[in-house]
């Protein structure tokens, strides 16, 4: 009897086994695991689209050349384009929201944790079938594997008389699927936003990340629901000879590119309104200042909100809309430079007499900010119509979408894994990999999209295989290139940073960096249930009030 | 003490009066937001072709207006509101009494859906690849009617609960997030009733 009460805890303490714990993560419903699964899946996605893009980028390097086939290429810049929104960027987005907004509004777990496991999965499954489509497209019509339409898929490209086989029905059928999962995802943040904050936790003190991923949130459900029902309309057309966008029985193919960008231009705010969550947090805390201009920020953000819903046609002056239609979107797509103008100051207004602390998070936000504000004026350079009209589905648009895409959000994503790191893992990263991840990635992305502007500028357009030499294009395109070895440099230090940290690296402590949000309350990493006793709060920084009671926040707000 | 511990019980007590909205109303006026946003794209497309139909049959020749079975739809909105407010009170005979009056309506409605697709499919040639109108058309009813069959199951769900006898007053707030759902599946009808049969014929 004794010895057997012994034996127990000795064998308790092994770790279980790999089937056990596999069998734990698969079926968890508890949202730091499920934030954590999205992230590393959307990291697996980034590798596969960079490699994408790097082979893009070979074929390219020179004029006339011949890496790839151009049918390859057209299928490269699809799967890239396609990859890097719906399952790199979304899933990143998701899993920073997973993990962090039940931590930060103080709350056990999400409002729903098997909708929120149910979600991950349809994405995951949803870019597991868009690659399938590599073995199972071709079917019997020897026509192709992979989705080689463009990421937006224009009509009539998507019929069936121009796309044989079954590319465009896996890349139809991926981003419907992957969709369900988005939209039950918003569902999801934004009842968890509404309904799990903590007792004090008002609206008006809710984190800024928590204010901005309610905005994300919002958006995804009237936002991703039309490229959703545009799919099921393509899939009627493709399966049961419907006519929406078949031109030939008085279809058309301007409502699909009405459709899409009704999703596709708010989506870029879905994306990139987590990124500015992200800075909101980083920003404040390695200035060691508070927010400047809270209420603002809130406001800008829903009026961003709003004015990114009517903007979606400065993707389409070339078709020929009326006059009308291409002022009202001039005008929308200019005013929506203002509340994105409004962030800007607000944050250098935080930082401003600050002790700026260069930790790798804040070097990210600081790349973010200038390169975010490059963006958004090439975006006013393309929003006027006429700059449109020369410049559109040239490398000037590429470089441009790029800024906002890599140069904005993907640098806030990456300070957000560098900030939290030590929470999520409990172990704190090596700073020198992550000055070296930095100054790589930073170098590789001017060479790369600084310098694409200019053979966009000198009518290199986008989506060609090759070019003839002569036209002025060689030189750029060579520099472009040279910048994806050190951009695909950058990443790998940053995976070896994470992998090499989770193992050898220091034990980080609750809260390394003198933070006031309530994630950082808890241990690193959290226990299953978040928080011992429900935390109360009464001020936007919960832990300043806790480690200051003689000059609290909450006395001044 | 450890730092967790110090920090927790420097927390001030809880507020006991602190409500949040029912997370379950809230997800359904999201889930609503994001259908709307999937209907308003079908009705944009029905109503960008009225008129551009190039070949026969136009509906202005097959399309009559289901006014009886569109009444059925509407008033199954009442009964509903009735049913939450008698299970609300704790009348669980007449819950189950007016929850069964939805379905048979609700039911009674998709039947109207039946024999109008029959009429058209068999009598008049039309189908969802003989023109735009039939694409758009029966997309769009199609849409509607798929959601009126998916309220219908949950409704019969719950319906089998009541008669085991497993649906009472604490069920209440549940039951009453269904109905929103039910609620809105009628609202649309409105709208598609609204696009198909008044303006485009």
């Amino acid at each position: 009897m004794s010895t057997d009460a012994i034996a127990w805890p000795s064998s308790e303490s092994l770790s279980p086994p790999f089937v056990d714990r596999l069998h734990e993560w698969i079926t968890t419903v508890d949202h730091k695991r499920l934030g954590i699964m999205y992230i590393v899946y959307a990291l697996i996605f980034l590798v596969i689209g960079g490699i994408e893009a790097t082979v893009m980028r070979i074929q390219l390097i020179r004029p006339l050349n011949d890496f790839v086939s151009p049918q390859v290429f057209n299928r490269m810049f699809t799967m890239h384009g396609t990859t890097m929104i719906f399952f790199v960027a979304m899933p990143l987005v998701f899993g920073f929201a997973n993990y962090l907004l039940p931590l930060m509004l103080g709350a056990r777990d999400m409002a729903f944790p098997r909708l929120n496991a149910f979600s991950f999965w349809l994405t995951a499954f949803g870019g597991l079938l868009l690659y399938f489509s590599v073995l199972g497209a071709n079917g019997l019509y020897g026509a192709g594997n992979a989705p080689d339409v463009g990421w937006f898929a224009y009509a009539p490209l998507t019929s069936l008389a121009f796309s044989t086989g079954h590319s465009t029905d896996f890349w139809t059928l991926s981003l419907l699927v992957s969709g369900f999962g988005s939209i039950g995802t918003g569902v999801n943040i934004v009842a968890t936003i509404i309904s799990m904050r903590c007792p004090g936790m008002t609206l008006g003190k809710m984190p800024l990340f928590a204010w901005l991923n309610l905005v994300m949130g919002a958006m995804v459900l009237v936002v991703v629901s039309p490229l959703t029902a545009a799919q099921i309309m393509l899939m009627i057309d493709r399966y049961l000879g419907g006519h929406f966008f078949d031109t030939q029985a008085g279809g058309s193919a301007v409502i699909w590119m009405h459709f899409f960008w009704i999703f596709g231009h708010p989506e870029v705010y879905i994306l990139v309104i987590p990124a500015f969550a992200v800075i909101s947090e980083v920003v404040p805390v390695f200035s060691r200042k508070t927010m400047f201009g809270y209420p603002v920020m809130v406001g800008a953000t829903v009026a961003i909100g709003f004015l990114s819903m009517s903007v979606w046609a400065h993707h389409m002056f070339t078709v020929g809309m009326s006059q009308m239609g291409n002022t009202f979107f001039v005008i929308t797509t200019m005013a929506i430079s203002v509340p994105t103008g409004i962030k800007i100051f607000n944050w250098l207004a935080t930082m401003w007499g600050g002790k700026i602390i260069f930790k790798t998070p804040m070097l990210f936000a600081i790349g973010f900010l200038f390169q975010f504000l490059i963006a958004g004026l090439t975006g006013i350079m393309l929003a006027a119509a006429p700059w449109d009209w020369q410049l559109t589905a040239s490398y000037f648009v590429v470089a441009h979408f790029h800024y906002v895409i890599v140069g904005a959000i993907i640098f806030a994503l990456f300070g957000a894994f560098y900030y939290w790191y030590p929470k999520m893992s409990g172990k704190m990263y090596n700073e020198t990999l992550g000055q070296w991840h930095f100054w790589l990635f930073l170098i590789g992305f001017h060479l790369t999209f600084d310098f694409m502007h200019i053979p966009g500028l000198l009518g290199m357009p986008r989506r060609i295989y090759t070019y003839e030499p002569g036209r002025g294009w060689e030189g750029w395109n060579l520099i472009v290139t040279i910048g994806v070895v050190f951009q695909a440099l950058g990443v790998l230090v940053f995976i070896y940073n994470l992998l090499w940290s989770y193992f050898r690296g220091e034990a980080a402590g609750n809260d390394p960096w003198d933070a006031w949000t309530l994630e950082w309350s808890t241990s690193s990493p959290p226990p299953a249930y978040n928080f011992a006793t429900m935390p109360t709060v009464r001020s936007r920084r919960p832990l300043w009030d806790l480690k200051h009671p003689e000059d609290p926040d909450w006395k001044y707000e | 003490m450890n730092a967790t511990a110090i920090v927790a019980a420097q927390m001030p007590v809880p507020d006991p009066n602190w409500v949040l909205p029912s997370r379950g109303r809230v997800a359904m006026f999201c889930l609503i937001a994001a259908e709307s946003a999937i209907f308003t794209i079908f009705v944009v497309a029905y109503l960008f072709y009225v008129g551009k139909n190039p070949v026969g049959p136009q509906p202005k020749d097959v399309l009559d207006a289901p006014i009886f079975y569109s009444i059925c739809l509407l008033s199954s909105s009442l009964t509903i509101h009735q049913a939450v407010k008698a299970l609300r009170t704790g009348r669980s005979r007449n819950f189950g009494a007016w929850w069964l009056a939805t379905i048979v309506l609700g039911a009674t409605f998709m039947f109207g859906t039946f024999t109008e697709w029959h009429r058209l499919i068999y009598r008049d040639g039309l189908t969802i690849s003989t023109n735009l109108f039939g694409t758009t058309y029966y997309s769009l009813v199609g849409l509607h009617g798929f959601h009126v069959v998916v309220g219908l199951l949950c409704l019969v769900t719950v319906m089998t609960f009541t008669l085991l006898g497993k649906v009472s007053q604490e069920h209440a707030d549940r039951v009453d997030v269904l109905s929103l759902y039910w609620h809105f599946v009628d609202t649309v009808w409105v709208a598609v009733f609204t696009v198909v049969y008044i303006l485009g014929r």
